[in-house]
């Protein structure tokens, strides 16, 4: 147990190095004047020219040879400073709270909805498998997923915004503006989570062991909740880590078409105008994110699968 | 069954909250597509003077003339090196304190540290006067210097607004709304400010929400989210109109879609070449079917509202392929055998580049492409970064592109003229790899010219010019398309978008 946090911490700082050195060595690659691009994002797009961009460089030092810079960046992280923005000034780590804010609330929200959709659906469609329930169920999810997600939260928007006037188009301005977004991307993961919930409830039902925990004398709900349950949940919860992990990172389009400053709509910004520090942060927390929910799922399957304790 | 209880409380909650209405009473809310991300005038200034929490010494109104704002009344001296603005008595800024000559003189000096408009003038010292004057000591004489101090990036904040590195760390202006909220890049609070020192504002509270995709900016008004949507993209433009709880507002303003034009390429040194290309434009087509606004068709740079500038007498480019075809056979461009045109081996290629921060610039950009390909003229159009214009202009890798330029970012061209061709011709915005001498030392006369007849005069030969030897082609005149909710009452466009008027703003009652 204690070796698995120690792992894990040190997966987490290694992460932090090699995420934070790769977007710095990218960055130095792509094409386009760094300085232009800095004084576009800060003047505004028509007001950028070789006078702001020289402001710009002269203020930020980017004259500087390239191992400098990189070498105050990495003694910079060693005392956990992520440096200022290169557009706005302000600290990386307040603004990345800001984002890390929005995107968790989203992604947290977006999940308790799926669930609520996938087990239920999941697990009736395994009981009826093969039913009109079932081939149902897989119709809609194969359906859903086949749309690019910003179609499912259009659709959203026109019927409970347009048609209904229910819920606010965008924004982010209380409860009210998290319901259309959280259920686009609900739909999303519901769409692929429900049939991972049937799958293994399915192989659950048919196996030896709970078929014996019947004849024994067992109600089905006795058989499933002692027997069942732990044993179909083990492949739902490590789907849910990979998930989660892919909706935080791809939250991008519903974040842009719902206006919500998440994290990923902030690195799409940080990179068309080359703020560096903004970047490596925000690449940095999705890399701390990953190690999380991989040591979250860790700790759950510690916590379902008995076997798990005992190899340890 | 619990199962059942939870998802029926579920969808009860959602449903509660969803029954409020979307239009609060008390809060006007906008949108628009620009982000900010500071707080600082020079940077992001637009945005706090139209939402009229930042104010400037003086206002400009629609045909461009100096009205007093924070200065009551300001003067030149003899020599034009002196100006001289007398401050409005009982101003006070959002933190208490009254308008003082000082507290101009301190942000002017945070304003000159920084780039923008306020380098264009050479400014020597800005000084204390007395209580309430302040004089601004030039180096040169500059006419426009009034049309600077109009300018956002010179909104004068009170003195504990900034830190010591001259950037804000919140923002204490002197307008009728006072900066409440400020969430980077996407949202700014605003409320009434009850000592302001003119009209007291009606609507107690504004919301300003960036809009990030033009889409759901439309759906935004149309839902009854958002009263006021500035900027909307083309295609929304019919679907908005068709709607009752909507209006929309279509103004010019002193903006121009042209294409800057590498005229050092071997292909384009030529001005019969580059009048070719102008004579290929279909202009009525782009300005009814794609910008949907007819009239917008552009036959010099400077648009009509800044009359002094813009040539009345100026007939318009009417489309001829024809002889677009005998100028560049003229120039030994003749067709290959797949159409496009070749002189000594060469193919006439080029690339044109964009930037996507104007919803409609990379839609014009492809049209221009299949209109130059009908003269023989193969075009690529590449969407970069905006700062790629002037990046491109420096290390010379431009070769065409479609920008969008505000002649009226100060209420007078001259500053942004004298960037754009003031070397000799060129600038980053403006010519490139065209020489002229005559613009140049125009525009500079103009600096100094205080009677107004001889400036119209010169200010006509520049434009002249211009039109004349086509350094870069004008091709529609802007026109901002605004969708407005029906319960807002008193709404109307201020051209140089500097400011929002939204104190003059009412509700309609329900």
């Amino acid at each position: 147990m204690i070796g698995l946090l120690l792992r894990r911490l040190l997966q987490a700082a290694f992460v932090c190095w090699s995420i934070g050195t790769l977007t710095f060595i990218l960055l130095r690659l792509l094409p386009g004047d760094m300085e232009f691009r800095i004084a576009a994002g800060r003047y505004g797009h028509d007001n950028v020219d070789l006078a702001a961009a020289e402001a710009v460089r002269a203020e930020l030092g980017l004259d500087q040879p390239v191992w400098q810079l990189y070498l105050n960046w990495l003694l910079d992280l060693m005392r956990f400073n992520l440096g200022d923005s290169l557009v706005s000034g302000l600290p990386v780590v307040h603004e990345m709270l800001h984002l890390l804010e929005h995107t968790l609330m989203l992604a947290g929200a977006a999940t308790v909805v799926s669930l609520l959709i996938a087990i239920p659906v999941g697990l009736y469609a395994a009981l009826k498998a093969n039913g009109w329930f079932d081939r149902l169920s897989l119709m809609v999810s194969a359906f859903l997923r086949a749309q690019p997600i910003f179609m499912i939260g259009l659709a959203l928007i026109l019927l409970f915004s347009l048609e209904l006037r229910m819920l606010p188009v965008a924004g982010f301005d209380g409860p009210r503006y998290l319901v259309l977004p959280a259920i686009s991307l609900a739909l999303a993961m519901a769409a692929v989570s429900s049939r991972v919930v049937r799958h293994s409830a399915s192989e659950v039902f048919r196996s030896a062991f709970f078929t014996f925990s019947r004849i024994k004398g067992l109600t089905f709900r006795q058989a499933f909740l002692r027997h069942g349950l732990r044993n179909c949940s083990l492949p739902v919860v490590v789907f849910l880590g990979i998930q989660l992990a892919s909706v935080i990172e791809g939250v991008v389009m519903i974040e842009s078409l719902f206006s919500w400053p998440g994290l990923g709509h902030g690195l799409a910004h940080a990179i068309f105008s080359r703020d560096v520090p903004m970047i490596q942060g925000a690449a940095i927390a999705l890399g701390l994110i990953f190690v999380g929910l991989n040591l979250i799922v860790d700790l759950t399957c510690y916590a379902i699968d008995p076997r798990s304790r005992e190899a340890a | 069954m619990k199962l059942q209880v939870f998802l029926g409380a579920f969808a009860l909650a959602v449903g509660l909250i969803a029954c409020t209405p979307n239009q609060n009473p008390d809060v006007l809310t906008l949108g628009g597509p620009f982000e900010f991300t500071s707080q600082d005038p020079a940077r992001d200034g637009y945005v706090y003077t139209r939402l009229q929490i930042a104010e400037s010494l003086l206002e400009v109104n629609d045909n461009g003339e100096l009205l007093p704002g924070l200065a009551q009344t300001w003067d030149m001296s003899p020599n034009g090196l002196t100006w001289r603005f007398s401050l409005r008595e009982n101003v006070r800024f959002h933190d208490g304190t009254p308008l003082t000559a000082e507290a101009v003189v301190n942000a002017l000096n945070m304003a000159l540290r920084k780039p923008g408009v306020i380098q264009s003038a050479a400014i020597e010292s800005v000084n204390v006067e007395d209580a309430l004057t302040v004089a601004v000591h030039l180096r040169a004489p500059y006419r426009r210097l009034g049309a600077v101090m109009a300018h956002y990036s010179t909104a004068i904040l009170s003195p504990a607004s900034y830190r010591e590195d001259a950037n804000v760390a919140w923002m204490q202006g002197t307008g009728p709304y006072k900066l409440v909220g400020f969430d980077p890049p996407h949202r700014i609070q605003a409320t009434r400010f009850e000592e302001y020192w003119g009209k007291q504002a009606t609507i107690p509270n504004v919301v300003y929400l960036t809009g990030h995709r033009a889409e759901s900016r439309a759906l935004q008004v149309m839902a009854g989210q958002t009263d006021i949507i500035y900027t909307l993209d083309p295609a929304s433009l019919n679907l908005l109109r068709r709607q009752d709880n909507v209006r929309v507002y279509s103004d010019t303003i002193p903006r121009t879609i042209q294409i800057k034009v590498n005229a050092s390429h071997p292909f384009m040194a030529e001005r019969n070449t580059r009048l070719a290309m102008s004579l290929s434009l279909d202009r009525q087509g782009l300005s009814e079917k794609i910008i949907r606004v007819p009239g917008g068709e552009a036959n010099q740079l400077v648009p009509p509202s800044l009359a002094e500038w813009h040539i009345n007498d100026l007939p318009p480019i009417k489309q001829d392929i024809v002889r677009a075809r005998g100028l560049l056979a003229e120039e030994g461009w003749l067709p290959g055998a797949d159409g496009i045109l070749e002189r000594d081996g060469k193919r006439f290629q080029v690339s044109l580049i964009t930037y996507a921060d104007r919803p409609e610039l990379y839609v014009v950009a492809t049209a221009i492409q299949a209109q130059l390909r009908a003269i023989g003229i193969d075009v690529d159009v590449s969407i970069v970064n905006s700062s790629g214009i002037a990046s491109g202009h420096h290390d010379g890798s431009l070769e065409l592109a479609l920008v969008a330029r505000n002649y009226g970012n100060i209420a007078d061209p001259l500053g942004l003229l004298i960037a754009d061709y003031g070397n000799h011709g060129n600038g980053d915005w403006g010519g490139m790899g065209w020489h002229n001498d005559e613009l140049p030392a125009v525009l500079e006369q103009l600096k100094s010219e205080r009677d107004p007849v001889l400036y119209r005069e010169k200010a006509q030969r520049a434009a002249h010019i211009l039109a004349e030897e086509i350094p870069v082609i004008p091709v529609l005149f802007y026109t901002q398309q605004t969708a407005v909710s029906s319960r807002v009452q008193g709404f109307s466009f201020d051209p140089y978008e500097r400011n929002y008027r939204l104190s003059e703003m009412s509700f309609a009652q329900p």
